[in-house]
């Protein structure tokens, strides 16, 4: 109870604090009405009404993710410069408590990203949004919403110990896209990429959704997307303290 | 049992120089630092900018991990239980940082209420209670960015009180406060220890340390050198006389040699815009201003004084010789 506790408190300061920023909220308004713009752009030349939508959730998916990914590591680095990082770790909270709600609000704000896109293609490109599995993809959205805040989660512990990691958030960011098949299915790609899209949640988050809207079976894909999620905070959790650690050795904790 | 025991801290940071060539250079900022606050003392760590005092919090607080030598806080190892540590003592920030300032006062302490472990049910009471404390009641729902540099400071007072601590750490708690700000917070923190609290103190104030301190350790360059109660630190200056000059770029070697003149107790040089003062405090049964001045051929020299020694002069005559 004190742990769920800790986490709704957690995520209501964060993203109470996100929504507040004028600048960062002109960046999520923008993107994903920008990613989109490309996708349908780039897909209506297939003329299938199918193909749009496919691209149109893709759309919809990058923009979560870029609100995830490129946020993480600017969050610990804003702690560091608003000098929070150390009154945090001074509490006598489980710090991956509190590190967890912090990129959850964050991919929060992803919600955003996927109504914005999907209204904007309906608008402007005149595509329908049509949901086979309406429970499952009811479902899907905050399944993938908490993955890539679980996702960002395990990027925000190794930026504690690792100050300049943070710029891996923004590399992290358009590789996903591809590698993850938010754009093109993963069957373009060689055999290789493929293990690697396996262990990335986004690639589930992605199908499910998919699936749901466009019809399939979406339930494989949300069971791994949830258990790969698990996955994550539980590295996360388990590298936590050892990380902190060697924070606290290197006095890392104070550096910009 | 002493409530914060510290047993020859050290704390060696490294850094790195160079490019392509990287080299480690270690920076030892804290060297065999060992002291023992008992219950309800405020213990001052007085001392000059990077004399020791911060990291030899941090590193009580579970911020630091020590190099070598080892400390306590209630009974808990720093490095060993820092979790248990970290619910027992408060800890208080100098300066503006460490504040979430898109967001409120009130939503600052709602939030570390709950990281402290406050009870639910207690929270909004205690935070009324602080916010009463500190002088930030009616200023709580503005945006702390908005707060001047006396209120975020109280603010952090009110967050390291919130789960009513047994220890409080305040580093520097008043630098950069104006006079009446200062003044406000040392008031608050003398209400602190009049409710029981063991309390840990840094400053580079000498007369703030002697306001609020039961005992002083003066810290320079990584070590004490100096400990005791005010009046015992003051006794170091009771006697003698101060000879001030100024002077226009004094070399090392007369000020070494000051030092060597028969009834000198000590020699410091303070730097003020574009000239120095030299400061030498001696015996009041010997008179040496023509010899401090005969050592000083070469030197511009400008106006020369005399005067009482001060309480300001046993600290600084203390990190300055070192």
């Amino acid at each position: 109870m004190r742990v769920l506790r800790l986490l709704a408190i957690g995520w209501k300061f964060h993203f109470k604090m996100i929504m507040r920023s004028a600048f960062d909220g002109v960046g999520q308004v923008i993107y994903p009405l920008f990613f989109a713009t490309v996708a349908f752009f780039v897909f209506r030349a297939g003329d299938s009404p199918r193909t749009l939508l496919y691209a149109s959730l893709g759309a919809a998916v990058m923009g979560m993710w870029s609100a995830t990914s490129t946020t993480a590591g600017s969050a610990m680095q804003r702690e560091r410069w608003q000098g929070t990082l150390e009154a945090l770790v001074a509490t006598p909270a489980n710090f991956a408590l509190i590190l967890l709600p912090v990129t959850i609000a964050m991919a929060t704000i992803g919600i955003y990203s996927l109504v914005a896109t999907l209204l904007w293609g309906r608008l402007l490109f005149g595509i329908q949004l049509t949901v086979v599995h309406p429970v499952m993809f009811v479902l899907s959205i905050p399944a993938t919403v908490l993955t890539f805040g679980a996702l960002g989660f395990l990027f925000a512990v190794c930026f504690v110990r690792f100050r300049a990691a943070w710029a891996l958030g923004n590399m992290f960011e358009y590789p996903v896209w591809l590698i993850c098949g938010f754009l093109v299915p993963l069957t373009f790609f060689p055999g290789w990429v493929r293990p690697i899209s396996w262990i990335l949640a986004p690639t589930w988050g992605m199908n499910a959704i998919r699936e749901s809207s466009l019809g399939g079976s979406p339930l494989p894909d949300l069971l791994m997307c949830f258990a790969l999620g698990t996955a994550y905070i539980a590295l996360g959790f388990l590298v936590m303290d050892r990380l902190l650690r060697a924070a606290r050795e290197r006095a890392a904790l104070s550096l910009t | 049992m002493p409530v914060v025991e510290a047993n020859d801290l050290r704390r060696v940071y490294k850094t790195h120089t160079g490019t392509i060539r990287r080299r480690v250079k270690e920076i030892e900022a804290v060297r065999g630092v060992s002291f023992a606050i008992e219950k309800g003392e405020l213990f001052g760590l007085l001392g000059p900018n990077g004399a020791g005092k911060t990291t030899t919090i941090k590193m009580l607080i579970t911020l630091l991990i020590p190099t070598a030598g080892s400390a306590n806080v209630l009974g808990y190892d720093v490095v060993k239980d820092p979790r248990e540590v970290r619910k027992r003592i408060g800890y208080v920030f100098g300066g503006e940082r460490g504040v979430y300032e898109r967001l409120s006062g009130y939503d600052n302490l709602r939030y570390f209420a709950e990281l402290y472990g406050v009870p639910p049910k207690t929270q909004k009471q205690r935070i009324d209670e602080l916010l009463d404390l500190v002088g930030l009641k009616g200023r709580e729902h503005e945006r702390t960015e908005g707060y001047s540099r006396g209120m975020k400071q109280r603010l952090h007072v009110a967050r390291g009180l919130l789960h009513d601590p047994e220890v409080v750490f305040l580093d520097e708690p008043t630098i950069g406060l104006d006079p009446v700000g200062a003044r406000e917070l040392r008031a608050t923190i003398g209400t602190l220890t009049q409710a029981g609290k063991t309390i840990l103190l840094t400053t580079h104030y000498m007369f703030e340390a002697d306001a609020l301190c039961d005992r002083i350790a003066v810290i320079s360059q990584g070590q004490i050198v100096a400990e005791g109660t005010p009046e015992q630190l003051k006794s170091r200056v009771a006697s003698g006389a101060v000879t001030e000059v100024e002077v226009y770029g004094i070399p090392d070697e007369t000020v070494e040699r000051l030092r060597t003149l028969e009834g000198v107790m000590s020699v410091w040089v303070e730097e003020r815009e574009q000239a120095q003062v030299l400061s030498v405090q001696t015996r009041a049964d010997v008179q040496l201003t023509a010899a401090i001045l005969g050592h000083l051929n070469g030197s511009n020299v400008g106006r020369v004084s005399h005067r009482e020694p001060t309480l300001e002069d046993a600290y600084v005559a203390l990190v300055k010789d070192e």
